[in-house]
């Protein structure tokens, strides 16, 4: 029997109702509004009283109006079929949707029920299994998408039955499993779980030892991300978050990349839409649209929903994991969804925190950003979740609840800056402020040496000096002026200007010098670095920044050619004779 | 929004606020509309058959035992050809001395657009003024503010605009309009003969406030009629986004919310998003284009209005008096549009964005020369050069007074950078420089 209840309270998409029978904290419930069924979570019991946050307009609701509880917590559906698809925050299919405009009380199913996949089993009859076991696979584009043992099966199953390879639609029985009491389930390639839970199924959690590439220099060679690690991206608006946040999106070394665009511009997501579909992933070959699910609650749809879609993104994450995969989950922004709970968090009239933000907001971040990570499943495989978000603080400045309750939580920080936003050097990172933790990692430093180079952590150490102590001279010319400082110092601050030109700043929107691989980062490097070595010279000062915006030139050229190319080496030559012949 | 058959008679309120009027009634629906002693009010507040009302004229003089009339259904409007050429005020309501509209009746503030039916913005919307064609031009299905100061002539900016660009429709939502700035947009749109195309909704500042709240609704509900039924271009002009956002922190702490940042809301990020994000271009060929003026305090942007105002919309232009030259400009510093790529070099010249970013660049660099000026250094003569240079763009071409077609701006450019500069230093693609530097001027 399903508990009912009748609405007795309405503020804006926050409703008390009135319950017979019993409900959970965050169960999901119908409320009829005149035969259109309205979606809404409870986030509060007290008494008979329940607090219901509505995932639409509550617009016309009345007292008295009844309410169903559906005896779970909002859940996914999770099975092939979720790559490409784009989905709003409670995993509605957008694409199947009739109208133009979004209509309240219609939820589309996000799985094709009709579609055949070819099943190949992996598992054997007979086998003991356990959550999240490997039964067989079929093909999701190119990617095989394991069918495992539902996430919420507890304890061990054996095997009854398996379906042989074939063609089957996500609903039908591809397994029959037994478990300790004898009962027979029956398993389909589909299966749902709660989106609040972190879905299990592994061993272990190590901690993050290898590197996932970007593509992006000032990440990749500065302050790289682990893989299974978690960064984010603060920074005011028109500084290049989106930019950086497609940018990586594009080119990062991971399978399967889930975008939530989490209360951000409608036009943003119809760009990646658009584009998606044309763009081709550097390291397949294939269509990038292929290995992506975007998640998409836009500012203007329901708040609750918005705070929903980040818990969709992840689920889906973990469910790729659990298939061994490398996934990445970009989240645009997060401050959209700190935001959603803040205004849930008024209209319940508790107490608030900083900026009337809920005062629990720091221990919700954490416990969101540690769903992320490398794990090693039941048959030894690992697979990984890399979460980047990215956070708008308000106003600009870094001092705010968001961000700093991000920054505990997320182990890279790449904060982007206005004032190099506005000198148009892009990727606008900081490169002083900007850390990353996994630097300090034993295992990455370790992973970085031997996998690069073998004094490649050193090296990029001394890239950072440089730029630190170029910096602090630029302010000593600024103060003494041009003459007033030996010219020693006019060659720091240009070192630090080749380290920026060359390795920091990168042109998101040129083909070449977009996607920078890491052998070509180590390269890259080590001739900068050469560059700063070289013994230089100079008579004047004017010399020395001629000579330097020389070098700068040639090797930005050599950033905008095919790496190793004929056209690469004449630049390299160039810059023998820019240093050879030093007036 | 006139009286209707069937309709539920109360006179007995337990509590009044400022804004806000409590009391017990049976059968009420959220956001429903009533009338409180004849003024129009809104179900904001329902709790345990207490229903509270935001009564939009105030409260002042209203009795325990006023009359309270409930509609049945939130506000609406009267969509259909009709309103093409009308004034109204923020009921919907005719201002102009005009019949009442017939019209499909549409509730306001209705869904959003399923983002997947949405098409990118690629056309270009051309105003003539420079600063805006050329440096940071705008799209349909954009939406952008003007960043102003209250001194500044935004209001005459925004309907130069409106009056130049080649739209179908053109819809004013004034909000806290003084009754001169209302005269003056009515003035200048029947003087342009532009008065079929234009719809007005015009909340003045003799009005109260809260009235306010309703105009943006009002004015977006019309333009979905023209886009979305009628496939056509519209243009919207919110003027002053700001007096909007006041409205709302006004009525957020009648309701004893909690406020965040500088008294807002807390939700005034979603609150303004609604509004802006119903800019969108339509499968259809119809579009809505937003164009609003948020005004500033003293350039403050991290203010909680400009600030949330910027991460929703696509860029900003900013108005900036220029001591040098006496003109009023468009900033190109800190305007941006971000939409100007999808158009820019593809529905105009090749050159346009080349030009643009030299244009700019050599602007900046007079900057950095009037700094050395101002410290007392030495000027180069490449130093004095910009300094000239940039007095020419700001009258000839970042001015808002400028009127000419982008094709022309582009010319103008190449020949004030064959008059100051060496082609070297215009650092533009030599293709481009090969095609079209003035051939006056040997180099």
């Amino acid at each position: 029997m399903k508990s009912t209840g009748i609405v007795t309270g309405i503020i804006s998409n926050l409703v008390t109702v009135r319950i017979s029978g019993h409900v959970a904290q965050n169960e999901i419930c119908y409320i009829n509004l005149g035969g259109t069924k309205l979606m809404a979570e409870v986030i509060k019991v007290n008494g008979q009283d329940a607090s219901v946050q509505v995932y639409e307009s509550t617009r016309g609701l009345k007292q008295g109006d009844t309410v169903e509880f559906e005896g779970h917590m909002l859940e996914v559906e999770l099975g092939p079929g979720l790559l490409s698809s784009s989905y709003d925050g409670l995993q509605n299919n957008l694409e199947t949707m009739s109208d133009v405009f979004l209509k309240r009380g219609e939820y589309t199913s996000p799985l094709d029920h009709e579609k055949l996949w070819h099943f190949v089993p992996i598992a054997k009859k007979g086998e003991t299994v356990i959550a999240a076991d490997w039964l067989g696979e079929v093909k999701e584009g190119w990617l095989p998408h394991k069918i495992m043992v539902p996430f919420s099966f507890k304890g061990e199953y054996k095997i009854k039955s398996l379906a042989p390879e074939g063609d089957y639609t996500i609903d039908e029985t591809i397994a029959v499993l037994t478990n300790a009491e004898g009962d027979d389930v029956n398993v389909t390639m589909t299966q749902k779980w709660p989106v609040k839970v972190a879905v299990g199924g592994y061993v272990e959690k190590p901690r993050p030892y290898r590197i996932m590439e970007t593509g992006v220099r000032c990440i990749d060679t500065m302050n790289p991300i682990a893989e299974g690690g978690t960064g984010f991206i603060p920074g005011p608006f028109g500084c290049g978050k989106t930019v950086l946040q497609h940018a990586i999106a594009q080119q990062g070394d991971a399978e399967v990349i889930v975008m939530a665009a989490c209360g951000e511009r409608a036009n943003e997501v119809v760009e990646i839409f658009t584009e998606f579909p044309e763009l081709v992933d550097p390291h397949t070959g294939r269509k990038l649209m292929e290995r992506t699910t975007i998640i998409c609650n836009t500012s203007n749809m329901p708040v609750a929903a918005r705070e929903a879609s980040v818990y969709t993104a992840m689920t889906i994450c973990e469910y790729y994991r659990a298939m061994g995969m490398k996934v990445l989950l970009l989240a645009d922004s997060t401050s959209r969804w700190a935001q959603a709970l803040r205004e849930m968090s008024n209209r319940m009239e508790e107490l608030p925190g900083a900026d009337a933000f809920p005062v629990d907001l720091s221990a919700i971040i954490s416990n969101f950003y540690s769903r992320a990570g490398i794990v090693t499943l039941n048959n030894g495989q690992t697979g990984s979740v890399t979460f980047i978000g990215t956070v708008s603080p308000a106003g600009g400045p870094l001092k705010e609840p968001v961000t700093e309750s991000t920054k505990k939580a997320a182990r890279c920080f790449y904060g982007l800056e206005q004032a190099r936003a506005d000198k148009k050097r892009y990727p606008a990172i900081n490169p002083l402020d900007s850390y990353s933790k996994y630097l300090e990692y034993p295992e990455i430093i370790d992973y970085l040496n031997s996998k690069i180079a073998p004094d490649w952590v050193e090296k990029v150490n001394r890239a950072k000096n440089i730029v630190r102590r170029g910096k602090e001279v630029a302010e000593q010319i600024n103060i003494l002026g041009d003459d007033g400082v030996p010219i020693s110092y006019h060659e720091q601050y240009w070192k630090s200007e080749l380290i920026d030109f060359v390795i920091l700043q990168q042109d998101a929107f040129d083909k070449i010098d977009a996607l920078t691989p890491m052998d070509r980062q180590e390269y890259m490097l080590t001739l900068v670095l050469d560059v700063c070595d070289h013994q230089f010279s100079f008579g004047t000062f004017e010399d020395c920044s001629r000579k330097f915006k020389e070098i700068i030139n040639i090797m930005r050229q050599m950033n905008y050619s095919e790496f190793q190319s004929e056209q690469f080496k004449n630049y390299l030559d160039q810059l023998h004779k820019a240093l050879s012949n030093e007036q | 929004m006139s009286s209707r058959a069937f309709q539920r008679i109360y006179t007995r309120l337990e509590s009044i606020t400022k804004a806000t009027v409590t009391l017990r009634a049976e059968g009420v629906s959220n956001d429903e509309l009533a009338t409180v002693a004849g003024r129009l009010a809104q179900v904001v507040k329902i709790r345990r058959g207490a229903v509270t009302l935001q009564v939009f004229a105030g409260t002042e003089g209203i009795p325990t035992d006023a009359e309270v009339i409930f509609f049945g259904e939130p506000p609406a409007l009267n969509v259909s050809t009709d309103l093409a050429g009308r004034f109204f005020n923020a009921y919907g309501d005719p201002i102009d001395g005009g019949p009442a509209v017939e019209g499909e009746r549409r509730f306001i503030g209705g869904p959003s657009v399923n983002p997947y039916k949405r098409k990118m913005p690629s056309e270009l919307i051309p105003t003539g003024i420079a600063g805006i064609d050329l440096n940071n031009t705008l799209v349909t299905g954009q939406k952008i503010p003007f960043f102003a100061d209250p001194d500044q002539p935004y209001n005459q900016v925004m309907a130069q605009v409106a009056l130049r660009a080649d739209v179908d429709k053109i819809i004013l939502g004034g909000m806290g309009l003084s009754n001169d700035d209302y005269l003056y947009f009515r003035h200048e749109f029947e003087n342009a003969g532009a008065l079929h195309k234009i719809i007005s909704f015009v909340n003045t500042t003799d009005q109260p406030p809260v009235e306010r709240l309703l105009i943006p609704d009002m004015a977006l509900t019309a333009a979905e009629y023209f886009a979305v039924d009628r496939n056509e271009k519209v243009l919207v002009l919110l003027t002053d986004m700001t007096l909007y956002a006041d409205a709302l922190s006004i009525v957020s702490n009648r309701m004893d919310q909690i406020p965040s940042k500088d008294s807002m809301p807390g939700s005034l990020y979603s609150d303004l998003a609604k509004i802006y994000e119903k800019a969108v271009q339509l499968p259809t060929g119809g579009s809505i284009t937003i164009i609003a003026v948020t005004t500033l305090n003293d350039g403050d942007i991290t203010h909680a209005i400009p600030d949330n105002t910027g991460y929703i919309t696509e860029g900003q232009l900013f108005l900036r008096h220029d001591t040098d030259t006496g003109k009023v400009i468009i900033d190109p510093f800190r305007s941006l549009s971000r939409l100007k790529q999808h158009v820019q070099g593809k529905k105009t010249r090749e050159d346009h964005s080349q030009v643009m970013n030299a244009s700019v660049r050599l602007y900046a660099d007079a900057q950095n020369a009037k700094t050395k000026l101002e410290n007392g250094f030495d000027l180069s003569d490449y130093d004095l050069r910009c300094l000239d240079y940039a007095k020419d763009y700001a009258v000839q071409l970042l001015s808002i007074d400028v009127n000419i077609p982008i094709t022309e701006m582009l010319d103008t450019a190449w020949k004030l950078f064959a008059k100051y500069f060496s082609k070297a230093e215009t650092g533009i693609k030599q293709a481009m420089i090969d095609k079209y530097w003035p051939s006056e001027r040997m180099d």
